[in-house]
């Protein structure tokens, strides 16, 4: 079990999906479809819709909050996101969701080194105090 | 660590200053806490990057401020939307797509924000002073603000970007105080030869290694000219801000904050130290091309971020008198197209060398470049980042001079032994 300080709260479960690079939403992931577009980065052609994705930081664009809020809009959003270090730009992109009435995802602020053991795909669950664990 | 809010504060997010500025409100506490803000700064400008249409959700929420009674509370600049007004025809997309995209333009004019759509607002008269806390939007811009300009802003993103603008206030955290805004990381560019330093095509180079090595940390460059231009730091910014979450760089003896190192470079912390070698330039370099081996392009742009009068003046000076082969866009601000068309017969001249003028937008937010896709030369290390994943197109990266000089016979030309040391 991981626990994490909650930066937005919520209950969700997925296959985890750690991407191996940072990654900009805008210009990294197609907001319609979750899947990975940069062409540059190590997990090109990955959809993150539905995971629960580890990511190492968020690079790039200040647009990114808009791609969440379109992830979220069309249901290819990850069902959870786990973040080394707090970063507005993503968060957000959900806060606006809330507001217009569109789903929520779980945002945690993740040593991520403690995932080190977690295969990828392991069927994760994410729970509004901030913990992750293996149902 | 709890958010203190001002009575005034608490009256806005109560709904007193109406629903607009009570959502606005309840977005920027929620953000504060998340980011661990102890208070909300009020801010004397912001610059919003949320016109830009990704989707419908864009839509709905600047029509949501605008229904609501929103009003801008600080003067505010506008980024880049997905079309060029004032060029109708230069955007392909569905009508309906075409319709939400001036929507949403239009919704945050109604605002009151200023219709600039440009992603340099710093170009067009939007100067925050040293020192002023602003919230902006926009990678390349928050850079410029913060490195060349001294005012504070965090990065901002869209949405959060208009409601500072609504409540006239941000976060107080990061890059808003002062002993943030030290450098963490020194790069030393001593090594680098001065003939390479005097060109511009060495600075989108310099921050695609920048931003991939120090992520979102604070650097402190020595050891680069005190001629560095304008354009050419942000250039820097803008190609850091893609490959990293740069929000901040100094230059030692160049930017306002690093008169000289020890300003920047606190001394009970610790510093990491980078010398910039041969081998790390050149991979930088060899990573902004994805068509290295091509000999052919099919088109050129310029101008991410926009172009700047200086940059369009350097460009009509190699362009005069010739034809280009390709198409060759050059993106820029409304207001600098304006002072071209004042300028007595610059702009014809660019136009008669096939020179594709694009206000407003820009190649890689929006559908400009031909369908047939292809390759892609620039000089911009934004371009080259982004114009694969939302072109398709591949890119060769190289100087305005190589982009001119290869637009006119549509064969890659490029000047590669200012890169060897």
């Amino acid at each position: 079990m991981v626990e994490g300080r909650v930066l937005i709260p919520g209950n969700a479960e997925g296959r985890f999906l750690r991407l191996q690079a940072p990654i900009s939403l805008w210009g990294g992931i197609d907001p319609v479809s979750g899947v990975v577009i940069d062409p540059r980065h190590p997990d090109y052609g990955v959809s993150i819709g539905g995971a629960v994705l580890a990511m190492p930081g968020a690079v790039g664009s200040s647009s990114s909050s808009a791609v969440m809020l379109e992830l979220l809009r069309e249901g290819n959003a990850p069902s959870a996101i786990l973040m080394a270090s707090a970063d507005a730009i993503l968060a957000i992109g959900i806060l606006v969701s809330l507001e217009l009435g569109y789903p929520t995802c779980p945002v945690l602020e993740v040593e991520l080194s403690a995932l080190d053991g977690t295969p990828q795909g392991t069927l994760l669950r994410v729970t509004s105090e901030g913990r992750v664990i293996s149902p | 660590m709890t958010l203190h809010l001002t009575t005034e504060e608490r009256a806005f997010l109560a709904g007193d200053h109406g629903e607009a500025v009570s959502l606005a409100m309840r977005i920027l506490v929620s953000a504060a806490e998340l980011l661990g803000a102890q208070a909300l700064v009020r801010i004397t400008s912001a610059h919003i990057d949320g016109c830009l249409h990704h989707g419908d959700g864009g839509v709905e929420f600047a029509e949501k401020l605008v229904a609501t009674g929103g009003r801008v509370a600080v003067p505010t600049t506008l980024n880049v939307g997905a079309l060029d007004l004032l060029h109708p025809d230069t955007v392909r997309a569905d009508p309906s797509k075409l319709a939400m995209a001036r929507r949403q333009m239009d919704a945050y004019v109604s605002i009151g924000a200023e219709p600039t759509f440009t992603c340099a607002p710093y170009q067009v008269g939007h100067q925050p002073a040293f020192g002023e806390q602003v919230a902006w939007g926009e990678s390349n811009a928050i850079a410029f603000a913060n490195s060349v300009l001294g005012a504070r802003t965090e990065r901002y993103g869209d949405f959060l970007d208009a409601c500072c603008a609504l409540a006239g206030r941000a976060p107080l955290h990061g890059l808003h105080i002062g002993q943030n805004r030290q450098a963490t990381v020194v790069v030393d560019a001593t090594n680098v030869p001065d003939a390479l330093k005097d060109q511009d095509v060495f600075y989108p180079v310099l921050g695609s290694w920048l931003g991939l090595e120090v992520g979102r940390e604070v650097s402190v460059i020595i050891g680069l000219p005190s001629t560095v231009s304008r354009d050419q730091l942000k250039a820097l910014g803008a190609s850091a801000a893609s490959t990293g979450a740069v929000a901040l760089f100094h230059v030692a003896g160049v930017t306002p904050e690093a008169p000289n190192l020890d300003a920047v470079v606190g001394e009970t912390q610790s510093v990491d130290r980078i010398k910039l070698t041969a081998d790390m330039v050149k991979g930088a370099l060899k990573r902004l091309s994805t068509a290295d081996t091509v000999e052919r392009i099919d088109a050129v742009a310029v101008g991410s971020p926009h172009f700047s009068i200086t940059e369009f003046e350097a460009l009509l000076t190699l362009v005069r008198g010739r034809r280009m082969a390709v198409p060759f866009y050059a993106c820029t601000a409304r207001a600098t197209l304006q002072e071209l068309e004042v300028k007595g017969n610059d702009l014809l001249q660019l136009q008669e060398a096939g020179v594709e003028i694009i206000a407003d937008t820009c190649v890689v937010v929006t559908p400009i470049l031909r369908e047939s896709g292809g390759v892609l030369m620039t000089n911009s290390g934004k371009f080259a980042h982004y114009a694969p994943s939302n072109t398709g197109y591949e890119v060769v990266y190289g100087s305005l001079e190589d982009c001119v000089e290869s637009a006119v016979t549509g064969l890659v030309t490029r000047t590669e032994a200012i890169w060897s040391w």
